[in-house]
């Protein structure tokens, strides 16, 4: 297949095109995977935000490996066991990162500079995530999950949301905890990452370039 | 440019060699505390358990699930209609969700299962129930659950007119300890099932369950929610949703703000905490904080120190 010339791809207002040009435009490839940062980049507070990502990937995979013995596995085998040792701690140090990470930038005012988008995106993955954690609990199938069960249904169903959302019901907890609420959780913390690529990481607070002042 | 939209000073950065050394430390992390601390896998309580070991609290929730006086009976929506449900103010939450797990405990929880009995005396327990009138039943139940309550337990009851429901009782009590009733709560009339409303419903109108959770410090006055059985971390995060459990008036029944605690907790407060938290960037005063409590001096003091400037604001 013959190369079109330059000017034709520059033109082309394909779908196709147009998405590839608007990505580049608001995402060029140093700005995502960068090999230099602003020389303020530099206090242990930046390691929780890496290490949240570490700790989720962690949950991940050990996640997926507990599926692929089934609900009631982990009770069986103590590789089973071992697996869900791994998550449950992978979980903690998870939400151990996530909270400092979360105060970090909430004392350097993170959002400044056109970034409230960036602050509000890791709420969103906070929440998703407490959501995400409480459904594991549930799905458990251990007393744990037959205590949180029975109290946390008082507090669901008083919302009306117990209607359509059953604590109760551990098939559809566990599709949630294990589908729905992780793909939120991934989705928003993919949305997270990006826009910390694409606006930068904030400046220390008056050293905001003109433009991030007047935002 | 590779530092976003900064124009000052920059240094070298491995963002790949951060986050492979990251991955690498959290994973060793994770299998050490996983390796020392395990996780814990208390065994689930079957209604057999139960039975077993808590006879007389089991008997008695079968009175009182057959008088209406159990709090599955008297619970409102979603299971059914007995009252409102919670409400914050004049907004009814809990009633706008409706009924969609319709439960009738005297008939779910003991009769239908006892009826796949075969013995006889049971059979003829059940056939004097279901041909009874309402207010017949009632009053059997009504009458047995008082006299229990007064005797403290069922061989001590003084004689009277209670129908079937001794025998209903005694046969529940026997099904359960044999295992039965296990199966018929939680099969129900399905061959497949992953829902456990029933039996959950079930076991928390008795006091069994609570009583173990308490063993455990997981009811709500031991800051429940965020704990685990053992002396294992549970969801620490969830501890500002059970701080206002822990407040004078959430935690009393008898007045709004205790009978509406979850409904207000859940419905109110966390979501405005939320919104508030999510909205911090626009919020006049609440987004200033970091300027007034400066804790942004001691994560860039480097910085701070390499410009030996006062910064403004």
């Amino acid at each position: 297949m013959s190369q079109a010339p330059a000017t034709d791809i520059a033109s082309d207002d394909s779908w196709t095109a147009r998405l590839r040009r608007r990505t580049l435009d608001a995402m060029p490839s140093e700005q995502l995977l960068p090999d230099r940062q602003p020389a303020y980049v530099a206090s242990w507070i930046y390691v929780f935000g890496v290490a949240s990502l570490a700790a989720l990937a962690v949950i991940t995979v050990t996640g997926l490996v507990l599926t692929l013995g089934g609900l009631t596995w982990w009770h069986r085998s103590s590789v089973g066991h071992f697996m869900n040792s791994l998550h449950l701690w992978s979980v903690q140090l998870f939400f151990v990162f996530m909270v400092v990470h979360l105060w970090g930038k909430f004392f350097m005012a993170a959002w400044r500079g056109r970034r409230a988008l960036t602050w509000m995106t890791g709420v969103v993955a906070f929440l998703v995530s407490i959501g995400a954690a409480f459904t594991g609990y549930l799905v458990q199938t251990s007393f744990d999950a037959q205590w949180i069960a029975s109290e946390a249904k008082d507090g669901i169903n008083a919302i009306g949301v117990g209607a359509r959302w059953n604590v109760l019901d551990v098939g559809q907890m566990l599709l949630w905890h294990v589908a729905l609420l992780p793909l939120g959780v991934s989705l928003i913390v993919l949305a997270h990452v990006l826009l910390v690529r694409v606006r930068g990481v904030v400046p220390p607070i008056g050293f905001e370039s003109g433009e991030e002042r007047r935002s | 440019m590779t530092a976003g939209h900064w124009n000052g000073p920059t240094r070298r950065y491995d963002l790949v060699k951060e986050g492979s050394i990251a991955l690498l430390v959290v994973t060793l992390a994770t299998v050490v505390l996983a390796a020392l601390f395990s996780s814990p896998d208390e065994k689930t309580i079957s209604l057999r358990n139960w039975a077993q070991n808590a006879p007389d609290d089991f008997y008695a929730t079968v009175v009182s699930e057959l008088s209406g006086a159990s709090t599955s009976a008297g619970y409102g929506p979603p299971y059914n209609t007995a009252t409102e449900g919670q409400s914050i103010g004049p907004v009814p939450l809990a009633r706008w969700g409706g009924v969609t797990t319709a439960v009738d405990p005297a008939q779910q929880f003991v009769i239908a299962p006892l009826s796949t009995l075969s013995d006889a005396t049971v059979k003829a327990a059940v056939t004097q129930w279901t041909g009874a009138s309402e207010d017949q039943r009632s009053a059997w139940a009504g009458d047995y659950a008082k006299a229990l309550e007064d005797a403290g337990s069922a061989d001590k009851v003084v004689a009277g007119d209670y129908g079937p429901v001794p025998a209903l009782a005694k046969a529940e009590l026997d099904m359960a300890g044999n295992g039965q009733l296990d199966t018929a709560l939680i099969a129900g009339s399905s061959f497949y099932t992953s829902d456990y409303t029933k039996p959950l419903l079930f076991l928390g109108d008795g006091s069994y369950l609570e009583e173990t959770a308490g063993t455990q410090h997981l009811l709500g006055e031991q800051w429940g929610m965020m704990n685990s059985t053992g002396n294992f971390p549970g969801q620490a995060w969830l501890w500002l949703a059970t701080f206002w459990y822990q407040m004078p008036g959430f935690n009393a029944e008898g007045n709004t703000w205790g009978d509406n605690a979850d409904a207000i907790v859940f419905g109110a407060i966390m979501p405005i905490l939320s919104l508030l938290l999510l909205l911090v960037p626009f919020i006049p005063g609440l987004r200033s904080v970091p300027r007034w409590i400066p804790l942004y001096r001691l994560i860039w003091r480097r910085w701070y120190r390499q410009q030996r400037v006062t910064p403004a604001g």
